[in-house]
């Protein structure tokens, strides 16, 4: 099943010529390699502009949308979903495993966590905001152009525009940021400001405030391969800015396609059940 | 326009600069953009010989930019109109005066201002067109009749809506009451936010609605419909170019999709056609739905270039309407259901 969606991977493991061999030592000595080392090694198709092609379909394939960090698979909250509810293990995607909280912050997130479906804004189908909106567990398609990047993802039919070179900022809070672009040699480096203090960075209480600035990183790895950084920049909350990073699966399936996930109406009933009209009343 | 929560003084601003450059019209206005008075072939959009659309460095025409749609022309000719396809000069200049006013001009008894539900600064309806419905096509400006199986539907329709009261559940409002569809396929121009910002590539054309901040996807390869399509509140949509036109086919919506008119939704398909021109966009679609419509019918959207950007709307988020509705409608139940109590006694 994974297997399917990072195709470069897939290298005959059958027969072990030396050309075979020497793939798999430099895949090999590729992952230990830092970002910038990466870069060099593969060169993006360009679009017309001349620009690192970053158009497709793209999801992330680990377990960060659960919790940042690295955590052991535990059951989930919903007894009738049994095994299908539970929130499955996984390796953390923090540089250096620690997220900075302040002592105050600490305790916030241990006690968001304790009231997950409570104040999980997601449940509600909000806007996840950034950089959760990236590794949520649905696809989302990049559609570039010259003077802006848009991202249309397929949770909550959420979407952004990433103004190339754009200097303005938002001139108020929003649930997804306002991103401005830039082209750095391969990398696409998209910064993040305006956001609202609503949305979490996971299902496992880790949030942020309204004074949230993220730098992303979009560079292609390969062709099929999408390297996703991002450093989370907020005093009010963290003590030092912190980073996540994470390879991003292009959805190699033929005519492969966002389709809706318009979750407004899986949540009316949670949401506005108790205002329902009761017989006899 | 765009940004709900600036105060009124910015917005009222905004909607007037926006506004200004229509209702200022340019000079020999074409075909149907704001104004327009060329008479419009029903299918293709009148060439302008001197105009020539810009491309996109792989040859295909230009259409990336923001765009608005929004107008005050209805979808069908108004009864006093019935034998006019256009507006004379001064028809259409006074209610393009009247439109482009509505936020200066707004009643000065307060009662009256609220009941416009918001206030008129709020509104960005946009200017009429110079013709007097959108539909095109019959001539006569209106909807073709209903087949039988048609009018049935619609008759069970409203019978359904009879049913149960106008609030009983959230299923019982509009789909824009709900945060859950707004401008959709096509987007019908509503009160405010009519803006979009188009996004191109060789493979696809990428269309960002301001409501609802969602965006519609356009593939441009070739790929065949599916045998069943998965059904979308947007429609599944197929482009190719035909020239300069943009030709999108749409089938496959979610049933529960609502329209400015009524649709069978099995047997629902329309053809778009984006064509730029030195207005703007010449935007028109064809409804083809045997089991609805005794024949096709078209209608122009023409969009118009405006500056942007486009600001974040967050509905959902934000959706105290909607169970403020209900909430009203269950105190209203309780209270009536006491004052019954009270004079049984």
């Amino acid at each position: 099943m994974r297997m399917r969606f990072c195709p470069s991977l897939s290298v005959s493991i059958g027969v072990a010529t030396p050309l075979t061999i020497a793939l798999w030592a430099g895949i090999g000595s590729m992952s230990v390699m830092p970002a910038s080392a990466q870069t060099r090694a593969y060169r993006a198709p360009r679009t017309a502009d001349g620009k690192p092609d970053l158009n497709g379909i793209w999801q992330a394939l680990n377990t960060a949308h659960w919790d940042l960090q690295g955590h052991a698979a535990r059951p989930g909250p919903v007894v009738a979903l049994g095994a299908l509810g539970a929130t499955p293990g996984g390796l953390g995607v923090v540089e250096g495993e620690d997220i900075p909280y302040q002592p105050w912050a600490l305790a916030k997130k241990q006690e968001n966590a304790a009231h997950w479906l409570e104040r999980d804004p997601a449940v509600k189908c909000y806007l996840p905001g950034v950089p959760r909106v990236t590794y949520m567990p649905f696809p989302f398609q990049i559609v570039q152009s010259a003077d802006h990047v848009l991202m249309a993802y397929e949770f909550a039919n959420a979407s952004r525009t990433i103004f190339v070179n754009g200097k303005e900022q938002s001139p108020l809070d929003t649930w997804m940021g306002w991103s401005n672009g830039r082209w750095d040699g391969e990398t696409f480096v998209v910064d993040t400001s305006g956001f609202n203090d609503q949305t979490w960075l996971d299902a496992a209480g880790n949030f942020h405030s309204e004074a949230l600035r993220v730098t992303e990183r979009f560079t292609r790895t390969g062709p099929d391969h999408l390297m996703y950084e991002a450093t989370l920049d907020d005093p009010k909350v963290f003590t030092r800015p912190w980073k996540i990073r994470m390879p991003l699966y292009r959805r190699v399936e033929e005519h492969a396609q966002i389709v809706e996930f318009r979750c407004v109406e899986f949540v009316e009933e949670l949401m506005y059940g108790y205002l329902r009209k009761r017989s006899g009343n | 326009m765009s940004l709900r929560t600036m105060n009124r003084v910015v917005l009222a601003a905004i909607v007037a600069v926006s506004v200004a450059p229509l209702a200022g019209q340019a000079p020999a206005p074409a075909s149907d953009a704001p104004g327009g008075a060329r008479p419009a072939a029903a299918k293709a959009p009148a060439k302008s010989k001197s105009y020539s659309a810009p491309r996109t460095p792989w040859g295909h025409p230009d259409l990336q930019g923001i765009w608005n749609n929004g107008t005050v022309t209805p979808l069908e000719r108004p009864a006093d109109l019935a034998d006019r396809e256009f507006l004379t000069d001064e028809e259409w200049a006074a209610r393009a005066k009247e439109a482009a006013g509505r936020a200066a001009d707004r009643p000065d008894d307060p009662d009256s201002d609220l009941a416009l539900a918001y206030d008129n600064e709020w509104w960005d309806r946009g200017a009429p067109l110079k013709r007097t419905s959108l539909i095109i096509d019959p001539p006569n400006g209106k909807l073709p009749a209903l087949t039988p199986e048609g009018q049935k539907l619609v008759a069970a329709r409203a019978a359904a809506a009879k049913s149960h009261g106008p609030a009983d559940s959230w299923e019982d409002r509009p789909l824009q009451e709900r945060c859950l569809l707004y401008h959709g396929v096509p987007a019908f121009p509503t009160g405010y936010n009519n803006n979009y910002l188009i996004t191109q590539t060789r493979d696809y054309v990428a269309i960002r609605y301001e409501m609802l901040a969602e965006t519609r996807i356009i593939p441009l390869d070739g790929r065949p419909q599916l045998k069943t399509p998965i059904p979308q509140w947007l429609g599944n949509s197929r482009g190719h170019w035909e020239g300069d036109t943009l030709v999108v086919e749409v089938t496959g919506y979610n049933p529960k999709t609502t329209f400015r008119f009524p649709v069978d939704h099995p047997t629902l398909r329309i053809v778009e056609r984006f064509t730029r021109t030195a207005e703007g966009i010449d935007y028109r679609f064809t409804v083809e739905n045997p089991t609805m419509y005794t024949r096709p019918w078209s209608a122009v959207l023409p969009l118009v270039k405006t500056d942007g950007p486009i600001y974040e709307y967050a509905c959902h988020e934000g959706n105290y309407g909607l169970a403020n509705v209900l909430r009203g409608h269950r105190y209203e139940e309780q209270k009536a259901a006491e004052e019954g109590k009270r004079e049984g006694r």
